[in-house]
């Protein structure tokens, strides 16, 4: 029972605690080490509790379902969890070189607890105004990280940011208040029970747009992405990789929530949109990296990319393709953070992050190449690493649904994916080194607190790949639940219906 | 009463983002502020417009009888407070934009949306903490 309240209280404590330390940078670093390797293990302990005995549901204040607030984790919310706790971690570790005392001193880690509380309350709320109330907590964490530091390109990516997403959140609040003046209730799965009663799917439908709007735009899909390149870049790589690893997948979990529990009266239309999106999606993000030299930049454009693969899984709308979608959440995560580390390090030890002036580092460093490349190819989808199953496992899901169109997109934009990683190899690792290329640095490259996270994480892509069988059978067991609404309505409302 | 607001409503959010789609940073930060209005307006009429009965069971009833439902009340309270904290950091985040770019522009504010152009011989800007 209290297992699901654990989440949410290990980082609000964090936070009250790094306030406590704010004068001591040390304490507070060390302590976002041990608090989020504390937020792994209470994600794993609730997971192993779900998996066990089902859905995980805690009331509120003992307020009765559906007048009060309820906190639920089924397995894809468990999931979502442990992957939070395994990004913060490691995340942490990395902070530890990566994130300068000037930002420390100005409140990073307070705010990195918040947003992972706000990040874990969207996962675990059953209500869809208090997912509202979550998105604001995560939200108002990320703008703060987004421009703490100052710079002018922070400064600047932080505006569009900020502007882009309050639009979204704008809209998120206006179709919750609709949505309750149509079936009278928040609570989620009251909600899928009513919407299913309302007698004008036309009405629903529309506000199932207005959701895939607001999610839309944090999930960063076409053709509602702009923001996304034009900030993620700014911040540093620690910052950048946690939002990679979380921010936008928030947004993604929100879609496949709402689609799956609410808006079902129409699904050969509303998901049939979300497949079309998804298609674009995928071409847009790997084009636009195309043309990138900047490393972030063009990681952030396959983020884009990516997110066309877990919106393909929800469009699909079957069991299989839930799963897969699942299973790649695992293994974007894992893999887009993982690069977007060594991007660091080959800042470090490059000198810069512009491709155009950096070159030679495989014969200098070695290990940062094999490092680099682990994830590259995982994201490429090549086996045995844990992308080549996640499109396997997307590619027989559409297939089995005859949805061919698809399948022949995302098979094409793995081919661009690997043409970009080899494009970055290439640069950065391959050709010798420009004439006035910025001075290399090694000692400053090789600190165990930047590489362990990002081998750490490159390890998880490859496990993910031998362990393959396992996971995908826990993400088949999620979407299986996924599929069956009832079976979280039953679980929150109990004896009230 | 229901068609005076939904007029209100719909006047408010064509005028916030008219606002938001000027290319002052102020303009498009007041769009946002009258969007939020408006849409706390939404949530209100949502829940109904009754005038003169608190709802409140009466003694020895069992149920409330005419009156405004006050859920979305408390929800545009908890709307105001969010969009206030929001509104203040987006203030300060502006008026900070300005100081360091020194300008206001939105059209000119796109260093982050443009490949950098490369000359091997000028150094990059440089940055701190990546």
């Amino acid at each position: 029972m209290e297992r699901v309240l654990l989440p949410l209280l290990i980082p609000f404590l964090l936070i009250i605690l790094a306030l406590f330390a704010w004068n001591t940078p040390r304490v507070q670093r060390l302590l976002a080490v041990a608090g989020s390797s504390a937020l792994l293990l209470a994600a794993l302990a609730l997971l192993q509790q779900v998996q066990r005995s089902g859905i995980a549901v805690t009331q509120i204040g003992n307020w009765p379902a559906p007048y009060g607030i309820t906190l639920v984790a089924d397995l894809f919310s468990a999931i979502m969890l442990v992957i939070t706790g395994v990004v913060a971690v490691l995340v942490a570790i990395y902070s530890l070189e990566g994130i300068d005392e000037n930002r420390v001193a100005h409140g990073f880690y307070p705010l990195f607890f918040a947003l992972l509380m706000g990040v874990c309350g969207a996962f675990l709320t059953g209500d869809i105004f208090n997912l509202y109330v979550w998105f604001e907590v995560m939200l108002m964490a990320s703008f703060v990280l987004m421009a703490l530091g100052g710079e002018r390109a922070q400064l600047e990516g932080a505006i569009k940011y900020v502007i882009l997403n309050l639009t979204s959140s704008a809209l998120f609040l206006s179709a919750t208040g609709i949505l309750y003046s149509v079936a009278g209730t928040l609570n989620m799965a009251d909600l899928s029970i009513r919407l299913g009663e309302v007698n004008s799917p036309g009405l629903v439908t529309t506000i199932a747009m207005l959701y895939l709007v607001a999610f839309g735009i944090k999930a960063a899909i076409f053709p509602l992405f702009f923001w996304l390149p034009a900030s993620y870049h700014t911040p540093p790589v620690a910052v950048t990789a946690l939002f990679s690893g979380l921010l936008t997948k928030v947004g993604v979990y929100s879609l496949v929530r709402v689609f799956t529990l609410l808006f079902l009266t129409d699904v050969a239309f509303t998901h049939t949109i979300l497949l079309v999106l998804g298609g674009f999606t995928m071409v847009i993000g790997v084009l636009g990296a195309a043309a990138q030299y900047d490393i972030r930049r063009l990681l952030s454009f396959h983020i884009i990319s990516q997110i066309g693969y877990l919106l393909m899984g929800l469009g699909l709308y079957s069991t299989a393709g839930l799963a897969s979608t699942i299973f790649f959440m695992g293994h974007v995560i894992a893999a887009k953070a993982a690069l977007f580390l060594v991007a660091g390090i080959i800042r470090r030890v490059g000198g810069s992050f512009d491709l155009r002036r950096i070159g030679g580092l495989y014969r200098d460093q070695p290990w940062l190449a094999v490092l680099f490349l682990i994830p590259a190819l995982s994201l490429a989808g090549l086996p045995p690493l844990s992308g080549f199953f996640g499109k396997l496992a997307l590619v027989r899901a559409g297939l089995a649904q005859g949805q061919y169109a698809i399948v022949a997109v995302s098979l094409a934009v793995s081919l661009l994916t690997l043409f970009s990683m080899t494009k970055i190899w290439m640069e950065a690792f391959w050709k010798p080194a420009p004439q006035n290329a910025p001075a290399q640095n090694r000692p400053a490259g090789f600190k165990i607190a930047l590489v362990l996270p990002a081998l750490l994480m490159g390890l998880i892509s490859v496990g993910l790949g031998f362990l393959a069988e396992p996971a995908y059978g826990l993400a088949e067991q999620a979407a299986g639940v996924l599929m069956q609404p009832a079976l979280y309505v039953a679980a929150v409302l109990g004896g009230v219906r | 009463m229901i068609f005076l607001l939904a007029i209100v409503i719909g006047v408010l959010f064509t005028v916030g983002l008219y606002m938001m789609m000027r290319r002052s940073l102020t303009k498009v930060l007041i769009g946002l502020m009258l969007l939020g209005q408006a849409i706390n307006l939404l949530i209100f009429t949502a829940g109904r417009l009754q005038r003169a009965s608190p709802p409140l069971i009466p003694l020895g009833g069992d149920q409330i009888s005419q009156s405004a439902d006050p859920l979305p009340q408390a929800l545009i309270l908890t709307a105001i407070v969010i969009s206030f904290g929001v509104t203040a950091f987006a203030l300060v985040l502006a008026r900070q934009t300005y100081t360091v770019l020194g300008t206001n522009d939105m059209n000119e504010l796109r260093d982050t949306d443009i490949i950098p152009k490369y000359h091997p011989e000028i150094p990059p800007e440089e940055e701190e903490g990546y």
